[in-house]
């Protein structure tokens, strides 16, 4: 696939349909790779790199991009364009200055699994008909690709792209996912044990900010936990009620805007599932107000921002609370 | 030099334990070590380092610096330090113990910082040489060699045994202390051990980093480089690397109102933020650009320009390993470099 | 445990004066009388509201004066709207002094001196000028060129008019941007008076005020004849620590808290452009 996409690439950067192309540029191990923009045939040829690593989300960068002049080519994977679409939908992306290609999607691989199997001096891994062969400074290792593979991917919500200009292979299906079975798990415990469970994860934040600022659903100019005058800006918390609050803070802020792209938890540096948090309400509000997903299109109005008569009283909330 | 058999070496911690807090790096999770305090039962992790630096125990993230009690037109200021009792740090990489070196160049100079200084004093560095390096770490690149650690004590592994080597007055008083566990060794195999770790180092993908093209004479000619644009373009403006990093020293100070008073505390700050450097009049880093730039051109250029060419960066990797879209300072010097 | 300059000390505010809309000049001694710390002109303290916030200050007061401090601010954010809102006799938090000086014992001793400054930029140049009218015979010919938006924006207007017009020992020459019923003096901004003034290329300047004032007032300097050696400024930029250790007012290797605030133009020109 990689071929196909620089080859187009190519071709839309020469012919000038585009004038920039965002994809995923090598680094300097197998698996280190960075998100780009390129805007000469040499550099794709020397950099370009799509494979099991560019498990990136390219889609908040056109924000930035579509407010320069010209056109760019992105490549979108299917989950990519959901995050991209809630983008067009919330005008933060100019679709007019994007040239969107759909591209296969994963799994994609996570090297902190690779590296929690105690596989370390990493130099290259390759998968083999879905056996994971990697060679190292400490001699060659395998593993199943299945247990080195992203927890989003793992849980991958649909196969569809649900824009595109053009694309490179085939178009998948939406998929039945199992990506509530933890969110399930979570509900079933009783709130003691779920409160333990999540002060035992958010204790582990540092604060570093990596899932809001690469989640595509938080594009504020200003953040309000950034706005010395919101009286909530502290980069560090100040007790463990601040540190709880924050996620949870973030979590109400992109419901029924997040289109799970997973990159919250992807990020991570200290492996909290996030991720929960926005899939316990995208549950919520496919119980409560008929099955949504968020970026599926660019024009049917959310469930939390239009009001209709059949809405659910706000006591379910209390409601659903009792134990 | 003295050692301790592996076998032994949990009955060693208990001990310890039973006189001062004992911190080892252990598992949170596969993949994922942590300092902890040492209870029985816990074991040391077999990761090369943890996520979180060593810094945490002399910078914690956050930390109060004082108390206010403000009574209508006046104000008490409390003084709420205290002593730190003992501790003693155990396992501690190469990469982190120099990283205290670092630090100390910051919070121990003129005019001291006590909050700093307070638990620096009463904390005991043993170190642990490195066996088995990972593709990420070039701390090589900065003069450490992992197989010799610093800190007040080093400990070697060959296999079969932990041998202990005090470098401080500090830590000769360690040793003394658990002299009771300790027998004399023969150090053939870790001779061993230290050449095959050391050929490893060099064999490693970044073994060839160096640092001859940077320095505090460098100013211009780096911080004027076009290559800043596409290096930070892709940056997320998170604080991931500042915060994972041992050396990354820049703090904030806030203050909290408890209910019953203003609690004013420090936490680390970072260069990446967009506020870091905003008045209420202005920003001299308005774009990522410019506080991506100031994170490196601080520990390649402006750090040896004040400290005798000492540079702001030990090489453990772990920015390698963690930043978000794999930025990272190997990627930058390596770019830096490329005329 | 030593003293650690993070933890501050109390001062205790005993006079207030409206200088101009938006200035006020706070004057603050020790609970026990007398000045809190000792300083040198171009010194800055940082001044603190607990759960307001902590902000750097230039001392404006001479250290000559054994009584009190005193601080000129300008209303332009949440601390210093608390600060315009103080009545005396409040306390606030004080630590200090931070930063280096104007060479007043050093480089500045025997010289003759053009002090030029626009707006609020009076305040730190204030502490020098007094200091210099104190030890008078330690140096040469003394000049003030000052200019502001308006007569009200002047700030510390009334001493200028009592004391510093009615010293023979230094020339004052006031400028306002603009014509202004009441007002009979020079109408134009600092950098063009500064040209038609045309000092003698022997003197030393010590110049502040707004950044957009302070290049024009350089770049007419040069061509008047003036060196970079010949200029000194002093730097504002967002601190916390006042030491060097928070690490966000540097500009290159220096930090403006530790390192400046006080900087000669020659040695700036070898900095980044970023501040």
């Amino acid at each position: 696939m990689q071929e196909a996409m620089i080859k187009r690439a190519k071709e839309l950067l020469a012919d000038g349909s585009v004038d920039r192309v965002i994809g995923w540029k090598r680094g300097e191990f197998t698996y280190d790779i960075t998100p780009a923009v390129f805007t000469s045939a040499e550099e794709i040829d020397s950099d370009f790199v799509c494979d099991d690593f560019t498990a990136a989300n390219v889609s908040k960068y056109l924000v930035k991009e579509t407010q320069k002049e010209g056109k760019v080519l992105a490549f979108l994977k299917p989950c990519d364009t959901y995050s991209f679409n809630q983008l067009v939908k919330e005008h933060r992306i100019d679709r007019e200055k994007v040239y969107v290609i759909g591209i296969e999607g994963g799994p994609k691989l996570d090297i902190e699994k690779i590296k929690a199997k105690g596989i370390t001096g990493i130099l290259s891994v390759k998968n083999e008909d879905y056996t994971l062969r990697i060679e190292t400074i400490y001699g060659t290792q395998t593993m199943p690709f299945y247990e080195a593979v992203l927890d989003k991917c793992a849980s991958c919500k649909s196969k569809k792209h649900v824009v595109f200009d053009e694309l490179i292979g085939e178009d998948g299906d939406v998929l039945d996912s199992n990506r509530f079975e933890m969110v399930e798990k979570l509900e079933n415990m009783t709130s003691q044990e779920r409160f333990d469970f999540w002060r035992d994860q958010l204790s582990k934040c540092i604060r570093c900010n990596a899932c809001r600022n690469v989640c595509p659903a938080c594009t504020c100019e200003n953040c309000v936990f950034d706005n010395p005058k919101s009286g909530i800006d502290n980069k560090a918390p100040a007790d463990s009620f601040e540190e709880n609050m924050f996620h949870i803070i973030r979590a109400f802020h992109v419901a029924g805007r997040c289109t799970d792209c997973g990159e919250c938890s992807r990020v991570c540096p200290q492996h909290i599932p996030l991720h929960l948090l926005n899939r316990k309400f995208i549950k919520d509000i496919n119980e409560l107000y008929g099955e949504y997903q968020a970026g599926a299109d660019t024009t049917s109005r959310a469930p939390l921002t239009d009001y209709t008569k059949d809405d659910c009283e706000p006591s379910v909330v209390h409601e659903r609370g009792v134990e | 030099m003295q050692k301790i058999s592996k076998a032994k070496l949990y009955e060693l911690f208990d001990d310890i334990a039973s006189k001062q807090t004992l911190y080892i790096p252990t598992d949170r999770e596969a993949g994922a070590a942590e300092y902890r305090k040492y209870e029985s039962g816990m074991k040391l992790t077999k990761e090369l380092n943890t996520v979180r630096s060593a810094k945490d125990f002399f910078f914690p993230q956050t930390e109060n610096l004082a108390e206010f009690k403000i009574d209508g037109k006046n104000i008490e200021v409390r003084d709420i330090r205290e002593e730190c009792e003992d501790f003693v740090i155990f396992g501690v990489r190469a990469c982190d113990a120099k990283s205290f070196t670092i630090l100390d160049k910051v919070f121990l100079c003129e005019p001291v910082d006590s909050f700093y200084k307070n638990r620096r004093d009463h904390g005991t560095v043993v170190t642990m040489a490195c066996k088995r390096p990972a593709e990420t770490c070039f701390c090589k690149t900065f003069g450490i060699d992992p197989t010799v650690p610093g800190g007040d004590v080093s400990c070697f592994d060959d296999g079969e045994s932990i041998f202990f080597l005090a470098n401080t007055d500090k830590g000769e008083k360690f040793v003394e202390s658990i002299s009771s566990f300790l027998e004399d060794g023969d150090t053939d195999k870790l001779m061993e051990v230290q050449t095959r770790a050391r050929e490893i180092m060099g064999r490693l993908p970044l073994a060839k980093l160096s640092t001859e093209n940077f320095g505090g004479d460098k100013l211009n000619e780096y911080f004027n480089s076009d290559k800043w644009a596409e290096l930070s373009e892709a940056c997320l403006g998170c604080g991931t690397c500042t915060f994972v990093c041992p050396t990354c020293q820049c703090y904030d100070i806030k203050d909290f109102n408890t209910g019953h008073g203003i609690k004013r505390f420090r936490c680390w700050d970072s260069c990446m933020y967009s506020d870091f450097t905003k008045m209420a009049h202005g920003n001299p880093r308005l774009t990522q650009l410019e506080r991506f730039r100031q994170r490196f051109m601080h520990k390649l250029v402006y750090f040896p320009a004040n400290n005798d060419g000492e540079f702001g960066c030990v090489g453990c990797g772990r920015c390698l390993a963690k930043c978000p879209i794999s930025m990272n300072i190997v990627k930058v010097m390596k770019a830096l470099e490329a005329k | 445990m030593n003293n650690d300059t993070l933890i501050p000390k109390i001062g205790v505010v005993t006079d207030i004066r409206q200088d101009t809309p938006d200035v006020k000049t706070f004057r603050v001694i020790a609970p026990e009388g007398g000045k809190v710390f000792e300083h040198m002109p171009g010194q800055c303290a940082m001044l603190s509201i607990p759960g307001v916030g902590e902000a750097m200050f230039s001392i404006t007061s001479s250290p000559t004066n054994k009584e009190f401090m005193e601080f000129s601010i300008k209303k332009c954010g949440c601390l210093t709207e608390w600060l315009h809102a103080m009545e005396v006799g409040q306390q606030i938090t004080i630590r200090g002094p931070y930063g280096n000086a104007f060479p007043v014992e050093g480089d500045l001793k025997g010289k003759d001196l053009l002090f030029i400054a626009g707006g609020i930029g009076l305040a730190p140049l204030r502490s020098v000028i007094n200091y210099v009218r104190d030890n008078r015979a330690n140096y040469g010919d003394v000049q003030v060129i000052y200019g502001s938006r308006s007569k009200d924006d002047l700030v510390d207007y009334q001493e200028i008019i009592d004391e510093w017009m009615a010293d023979p020992n230094i020339e004052v020459n006031l400028t306002i941007d603009n014509p202004q019923e009441g007002w009979d003096g020079h109408v134009g901004f600092v950098p063009n008076y500064v040209k038609e003034l045309a000092p003698s290329t022997s003197k030393t300047v010590l110049v502040c005020g707004p950044p957009i004032m302070i290049k024009f007032t350089l770049a007419g300097l040069k061509e008047l004849g003036f060196k970079e050696t010949q200029v000194y400024t002093t730097m504002e930029l967002r601190m916390k620590c006042g030491v060097g250790k928070c690490g966000r007012c540097n500009i290159g290797n220096k930090y403006v808290c530790k390192d400046g605030p006080v900087f000669r133009f020659d040695q700036l020109g070898e900095l980044p452009d970023e501040y």
